[in-house]
């Protein structure tokens, strides 16, 4: 593990200059503080007492400056001799001088502790950027050993008081050390003796707390370890919950935190039991001094060895001692402090093989492979040092379709990972033109090579983002401001811009957004994709900026597909929304609402919380229907799951009462029977039917009567909506574009009818063909893109994920493409299709495939079979086009 | 139509006829109330199956694969159940049903029927009494048909 450098040589190389200067202003501001000290003094001596004012037209020199030294440093000193004043013009010079002071070292102190602050974080901020720099440097097999709850705990948490500490890194200990020097020269001059004495104690104050505080340090660090630990247990239970869950290790893991939230808790106590003995053991060495004054300095008074006026000036210089002594011992010990976490932390980003710096800046110039892929002798390990592939001398052209074959484990996707640069070379050399593989910079590597491996990472960004991420290893050009760009370069970080634009259009190959749209359709279609990110799209709400052009386009759609549901055969498969007509597919809130809102609070469920709503529904005396309904969807409910356990999956899919309320909806319905109900059970049994769709439950409820009285609702809700809501809620109209609304909902404008064969199917093959023959499916698949990925892509399945890595990977138009197990888990005739595909769209260009199957190797032009880490066979092949 | 009148049709079907009615209507609330144009397919020929229809209204017609193209072996009438041994087991289907008419079905899910049957034992036992029933029917038909095998001498 290499050595990094201390502490103090980090602060003092990345601020030297900063700390020079808040010194030079600190020290320049102590005459001005020794005189805001000294004026009160003059000001009652002077004018207010009438000391120099003895005769009635006697007057002061003002702004006359006298340093009073002891003789032995040459005595009173006039700085300025000043003007004459009298009395009451005297008080008040002296007054505002007062305040004028008093207002300028305010100043000094805000300039000081500004200077101090912004010195703190720019170091905070350098040290942060050298360890995420780090992070992205390390090499892989460390990345995999790290925990990122413990990185992010350290690089976060754990560095924060370094900021805080390096403004006092150097100013501070050389202050007080000149305050308690100066307070124990001149106790030495009064009386040497007990001068001695002070300074022993003091001395022996230095020496003896700092080493009982060591265990303190010592403990310090084990709770930084303990915390750092919790942090990264927090992180797995997390990421685990899942997993947790299903094994049942619930209590398991509690048991760990619970044993681990003790070992904290003694450490602090520890902690705190220590701290307070050194507290306590140091005020009274501090008190042992003055002690030691009246005993020892008392009787050489009596004695007459020591006059009166000497031990009162020795006492008062006294006072000055102990602050300075103790504030220095402080800084001591938060200096050690702030020096365990820095060695602490920065041990934790020194690993063996780091990329070298050099090979990931200057992204943006790159470079082509010119010469083919060569490996000789080439030996691979992994972390635990076994041998993945065994001596293989290979020689891969840059117009070659090569698929790796053999059993799982066999070196194939050792071979692929080479590619990607995970694994670790034992012997032998990969090059390319001469030059080392694994020494090529960064972004040459990924501008010349596309890999798409089995669990490819995506940001919580929205996939077009993610499907663009591979190109963008440069800004394109600088346009963040100058300002923010210096601070950044003062802070040690690089100059990169993430508010410019990085795309790489060079390899897109062209700079047109249409263009780059269809490319992104033709990979998205390649990989098998294109009708997830479709529906996505339709699932989504229009961005607000597209509104215009493309909603129209959207209405249009809405006409043609109503125009073609008008046909007899598919008259009902689709319910609309007419404001006149109840919408027997819809529930009952949806039918009251009758229209869509982003905001969460006006979402059909929350309807029973929004007071407008409760005003209308009383207004129209829907309450007792209301509850009427909800007593008989109350019985129902009871009279057909009161026998299931509680967590049966069927109180999810089909219950209106959850298993937890089902004793509770048994009390209210035996109090409807007999003793009437309450209102807050009149509350709950009238939430019940909001979700009721008739088509779908069947329960009949509803009848002409409450059919007529809910699209009164649906009116009055309308009609008299208070304005702070208007703009929140966007109502359904024929001939409107509904931004709150899917753009699947805008094209429907209505609902899907439950109870009939194979609408759905048959509606999305309508609305289908319907934005093809507008031309509007551009528009959908963009609307697709900007669905966010989330965190890891977590909101992808599995099967999209890996078609995913494989577009991002394709869309970079590389020279060589390696594709490692990227598609494990989709089904044959899809495998089967995207191989074709992509091997047809990469004709002349490199595709290196390791094949979880062997039977599609016949596409390729060449097949490396392995086994046990060796190359078995290396055949070249003619494939059937060839041949036809 | 409602879930009430659907229960009534469900009790005719022989498979539930011994269930509780508060059974049918869970049955039926589970369910999926399903319409088919005339013409439309509910099921072919080697599907897997993963439901029953219950015929509310209109008609089905059930027919094969056959050397000589699809023939018609039935025809199904309302308040019949088409499907129901997928209920039980994962086999493809036997024929294809088509509707011959509009059709008003409600499709029970094999999912949905067997959580009911293993959460309620008393429906479970109710369908082992009817499929009893319908064995000792095959039974008899295959020694009757064994016997006029054996009386036509083509079995030993």
């Amino acid at each position: 593990m290499a050595t990094h450098q201390s502490l103090y040589n980090y602060i003092w190389k990345h601020s030297r200059r900063d700390q020079m200067v808040i010194l030079a202003i600190a020290l320049a501001a102590q005459p001005f503080y020794f005189l805001t000290l000294t004026l009160p003094k003059l000001i009652i001596n002077g004018p207010i007492q009438g000391g120099g004012f003895e005769t009635a037209d006697a007057t002061q020199n003002f702004l006359r400056l006298v340093l009073d030294f002891p003789e032995w440093l040459g005595g009173q000193w006039a700085l300025l001799e000043g003007f004459a004043l009298e009395r009451v013009p005297y008080l008040f010079a002296l007054s505002f001088a007062f305040l004028a002071l008093v207002g300028f070292n305010g100043f000094l102190k805000f300039l000081i502790n500004t200077m101090k602050g912004r010195l703190g974080e720019r170091l905070l901020r350098r040290l942060r950027y050298d360890l995420i720099d780090r992070v992205l440097r390390f090499p892989p097999s460390h990345l995999r050993k790290s925990k990122q709850s413990e990185i992010a705990s350290m690089v976060k948490d754990e560095v924060e008081p370094l900021g805080g500490f390096s403004g006092d890194a150097f100013v501070w200990p050389v202050f007080l050390a000149g305050q308690a020097l100066t307070a124990l020269t001149f106790i030495l001059v009064q009386s040497f003796w007990l001068g001695l004495v002070s300074a022993i104690v003091v001395l022996g104050q230095a020496m003896v707390i700092p080493r009982l505080r060591r265990p303190i340090l010592q403990l310090g660090k084990m709770r930084q370890l303990q915390a750092r630990e919790l942090a990264g247990r927090v992180g797995e239970i997390v990421d685990g919950g899942a997993d947790i869950r299903v094994h049942g290790t619930s209590n398991w893991e509690r048991a760990d935190i619970v044993r681990r939230l003790g070992r904290i808790f003694d450490i602090r106590f520890e902690l705190y039991q220590r701290k307070y003995f050194v507290k306590s053991l140091n005020n009274f060495m501090a008190q042992l001094t003055p002690f030691i004054f009246y005993a020892a300095g008392g009787y050489f008074v009596i004695t007459g060895q020591l006059d009166v006026g000497q031990l009162v000036a020795v006492i008062v210089a006294y006072k000055d001692l102990p602050g300075p002594i103790k504030e220095l011992i402080d800084w001591d010990l938060q200096r050690q402090d702030v020096e365990i976490k820095y060695n602490q932390v920065m041990d934790q980003f020194q690993p063996d093989g780091m990329v070298p710096p050099e090979q990931h800046l200057d992204a943006g110039r790159t470079e082509r492979l010119k010469a083919p892929i060569e490996l000789t002798n080439v030996t691979a390990i992994d972390d635990a040092g076994f041998t993945l592939i065994d001596d293989i001398d290979l020689s891969l052209p840059l117009d070659q379709s090569i698929a790796a074959i053999g059993p799982s484990g066999s070196g194939k996707e050792a071979l692929g990972q080479l590619f990607a640069r995970q694994v670790t070379l034992k012997s032998g050399a990969m090059k390319t033109n001469e030059v080392d593989y694994f020494t090529l910079p960064e972004a040459t590597v990924s501008r010349c090579i596309g890999y798409a491996g089995p669990e490819g990472y995506f940001f919580p960004l929205d996939l077009k983002e993610n499907l663009l991420y591979g190109l963008k290893l440069a800004p394109k050009e600088a346009s963040g401001s100058e300002a923010r760009r210096r601070e950044a370069v003062r802070a040690g970080n690089p100059a990169f811009d993430a508010e410019a634009d990085w795309l790489d259009y060079e390899a897109l190959g062209t700079r047109d957004p249409k263009i780059i749209t269809d490319r992104i359709v033709d990979v998205l279609t390649m990989v098998e994709l294109e009708g997830d990110v479709y529906h996505f799209g339709l699932q989504s709400r229009l961005n607000p900026k597209l509104y215009g052009a493309a909603s129209e386009r959207i209405v249009e759609a809405r006409l043609e597909l109503h125009k073609r549901l008008a046909a007899p055969d598919r008259a009902n498969l689709v319910e609309r929304f007419d404001p006149g007509v109840y919408n027997r597919n819809a529930s009952i809130a949806e039918n009251i609402l009758f229209g869509a809102s982003t905001d969460p609070l006006l979402q059909p469920q929350n309807l029973p919380t929004l007071p407008h709503f409760q005003r209308v529904v009383a207004e129209e005396g829907l309450e007792k229907h209301l509850v009427a309904m909800g007593e008989s969807i109350a019985e129902t409910m009871l009279e057909l799951f009161r026998d299931f356990p509680p967590d049966h999956p069927f109180f999810d899919e089909f219950s209106f009462i959850p298993s937890s309320e089902l004793a509770a909806y048994t009390q209210i319905m035996k109090r409807a029977k007999t003793t009437g109900t309450t209102y807050p059970d009149r509350a709950k049994l009238s939430v019940l039917p909001l979700r009721y769709v008739e088509a779908r439950h069947r329960l009949g409820l509803i009848t002409d009567d409450i059919r007529e009285r809910l699209l009164a609702t649906r009116r009055t809700f309308a009609q008299t909506l208070p304005p702070e809501l208007k703009s929140r809620i966007s109502f359904y109209e024929e001939g409107k574009y509904n931004l709150a609304a899917s753009i699947q909902d805008n094209i429907l404008l209505g609902r899907v009818s439950y109870g009939v064969a194979r609408a759905h199917e048959q509606v999305n093959v309508l609305i289908r063909e319907v934005l093809d023959q507008l031309d509007v499916r551009d528009l959908i698949i963009e609307a697709g893109l900007a669905f966010n990925a989330g965190v890891g892509g977590k909101r992808l399945t599995t099967a999209q994920r890996q078609k995913l890595g494989l577009a991002r990977a394709l869309i970079k138009d590389p020279q060589v493409l390696v594709v490692n197990g990227a598609l494990a888990n989709l089904d044959d005739r899809q495998k089967t299709l995207i191989v074709e595909r992509v091997l047809k769209h990469r004709a002349g260009k490199t595709t290196l495939w390791v094949l979880t199957k062997d039977d599609l190797a016949d596409r390729f032009d060449r097949v490396l079979v392995f086994d046990h880490g060796k190359l078995s066979a290396d055949r070249q092949q003619k494939l059937h086009e060839a041949a036809q | 139509m409602s879930i009430l009148t659907e229960v009534e049709l469900l009790r005719r079907v022989p498979l539930f006829a011994n269930i509780d009615t508060s059974r049918l209507k869970l049955l039926a609330f589970t369910s999926e109330r399903l319409t088919f144009n005339a013409g439309a397919v509910l099921f072919r020929e080697g599907d897997r199956g993963e439901s029953a229809y219950l015929i509310l209204g209109g008609k089905v017609d059930v027919s094969v694969h056959s050397p000589n193209g699809e023939v018609v072996v039935a025809q199904i009438a309302a308040n019949n159940i088409v499907g129901e041994m997928s209920l039980l087991c994962e086999m493809p289907r036997t024929a294809t049903v088509t509707a011959v008419e509009p059709l008003d079905t409600l499709r029970i899910k094999k999912d949905q029927f067997l959580q009911l049957l293993r959460d309620l034992p008393q429906i479970t036992l109710e369908v082992m009494r009817e499929l009893a029933i319908r064995l000792h029917h095959v039974n008899q038909d295959l020694s009757a048909a064994r016997a006029k095998l054996r009386a036509a001498g083509l079995e030993q």
